[in-house]
């Protein structure tokens, strides 16, 4: 299709960025077509988690009972608190952020300047806390077996309902077991860090507290996980073969590993792209302390970074209700 | 863009603001207000919403339903599509709105199938 430039344009006006279609520049055109591609990519992992969690749907862990931790209360049970307090601290940032834009509008360099700081503010604070989050959970709370199958069985008090800690009710054995390394087998096989208890242990102090049984991940039909009886969890100890502390891309004591790498790959590309908001915001903060864009007579490039940075918080609003509320 | 040229009205001019700040503030009120009672929801999860529909809670369709309109204020109004000419918000729009739904169907109708086999098929998956 050719294109007719209207007849009162000469040409360096058309090409020169004088004919803006849409009544967009091209630059803020671009970002908008980037927050499409990336909304898309960000569609594709948050359906692919949908796809596992709905094919282990009578299996998939209680995101309440994984986030369980808020800084300083410890050992108190507060689900989702902190990831809300995240939510407004991001929603709020993104506030300010339009209120530099806004501010930019009317040529107001101290305003865009304060806002833009505050904004960036809001950003670290975010990324702290979600590096904080990262921490508990990789961290684990209060270990697992694992089953050949790979299930996770967890411990809990059959008399209070509170979930039990291996490394506190485990009793040691004397036996010689130091980590495997490459060079010291055969065929190069090596292994990770060893748990602070092994599973014999782990048995040994189940066997001998009566209250301890054992939790499946199967989910019951009011939503609760399934919790065996003395004697199936008996029998069922004998299935496990492995301790697991904690949660990373291979194991994870919470539940399904789906959940671990997911939990890893979308927070955590998420994370990347709040970090990146945070360094261009910052850049753009030194070039509107600097003049740059008072000299170039608009902030057109504030309302660009902006829009990457509202984007980077609506993604988070879809997160959040995907991996902490449903 | 000049100042002048926001639309100040929100839920379909029910309510007009008198300058652009002031409905930046107001939306984020609202923004607020929407977080709060989903994590209000989701804390005490009421009984009467434990029913389902298409397979999922009444609970998690009012989150996701609470999550579509936030972020339709987040767009609409802090990255101001509202003021934008029609043929950008839709080419912006139109795109996310065909495929996201799309996508999500398929793939969780899928899910939903291959849980069915595992659940009912002869072979044990819990060992």
């Amino acid at each position: 299709m050719e294109v007719a430039p209207n007849a009162s344009l000469d040409e360096s006006q058309v090409w020169g960025g004088g004919n803006k279609p849409f009544n967009a520049s091209y630059g803020k055109m671009m970002m908008w077509f980037f927050i499409v591609s990336d909304a898309l990519t960000f569609t594709g992992f948050l359906v692919s988690y949908g796809f596992s969690r709905f094919k282990n749907i009578n299996s998939w862990p209680i995101a309440d009972e994984v986030f369980t931790h808020f800084p300083f209360l410890h050992g108190i049970d507060a689900p989702m608190y902190y990831v809300a307090l995240m939510t407004f601290v991001l929603i709020f940032s993104s506030v300010t952020m339009v209120l530099a834009v806004d501010a930019g509008h009317h040529m107001n360099k101290a305003k865009v300047t304060f806002y833009m700081l505050l904004t960036i503010i809001g950003g670290a604070i975010f990324v702290g806390s979600q590096a904080w989050e990262w921490k508990n959970f990789i961290k684990g709370e209060y270990g697992a077996l694992e089953t050949r199958g790979g299930q996770i069985l967890q411990f809990v008090n059959a008399e209070t309902g509170k979930r039990a800690a291996i490394q506190e009710f485990s009793l040691g054995i004397d036996s010689e077991r130091s980590t495997h390394q490459s060079y010291n087998g055969i065929w190069y096989k090596g292994e990770t860090t060893l748990p602070n208890v092994s599973v014999d242990e782990v048995k040994k102090g189940f066997l001998a507290d009566q209250s301890l049984v054992i939790r499946t991940e199967q989910i019951t039909e009011n939503g609760q996980k399934t919790v065996l009886s003395r004697d199936e969890s008996i029998v069922k100890i004998d299935e496990a073969i492995d301790v697991i502390e904690g949660a990373n891309l291979i194991h994870n004591e919470y539940g399904n590993r789906l959940f671990a790498d997911f939990f890893f790959f979308i927070t955590g590309f998420h994370g990347f792209h709040v970090l990146s908001g945070v360094v261009i915001n910052i850049i753009i903060f030194f070039n509107v302390i600097l003049g740059t864009y008072e000299r170039r007579g608009h902030y057109e490039m504030v309302e660009k970074v902006g829009l990457y940075w509202h984007f980077v918080d609506l993604v988070w609003v879809f997160v959040f209700t995907f991996f902490y509320l449903v | 863009m000049a100042a002048e040229e926001h639309k100040l009205a929100i839920f379909r001019g029910l309510l007009k603001f008198r300058s652009n700040q002031q409905k930046i503030w107001g939306v984020l009120i609202f923004l607020s207000i929407v977080t709060t009672i989903e994590v209000a929801l989701g804390i005490i999860k009421p009984e009467i919403l434990m029913g389902s529909f298409l397979r999922m809670k009444f609970l998690n369709w009012i989150f996701i339903i609470l999550t579509i309109v936030k972020a339709y204020y987040i767009a609409w109004d802090f990255m101001h599509i509202r003021d934008e000419r029609g043929g950008l918000k839709n080419a912006i729009v139109l795109p996310l709105v065909i495929l996201i739904p799309y996508l999500a169907f398929i793939l969780l109708l899928e899910a939903d199938y291959i849980f069915d086999v595992m659940d009912m098929g002869f072979v044990a998956w819990n060992f």
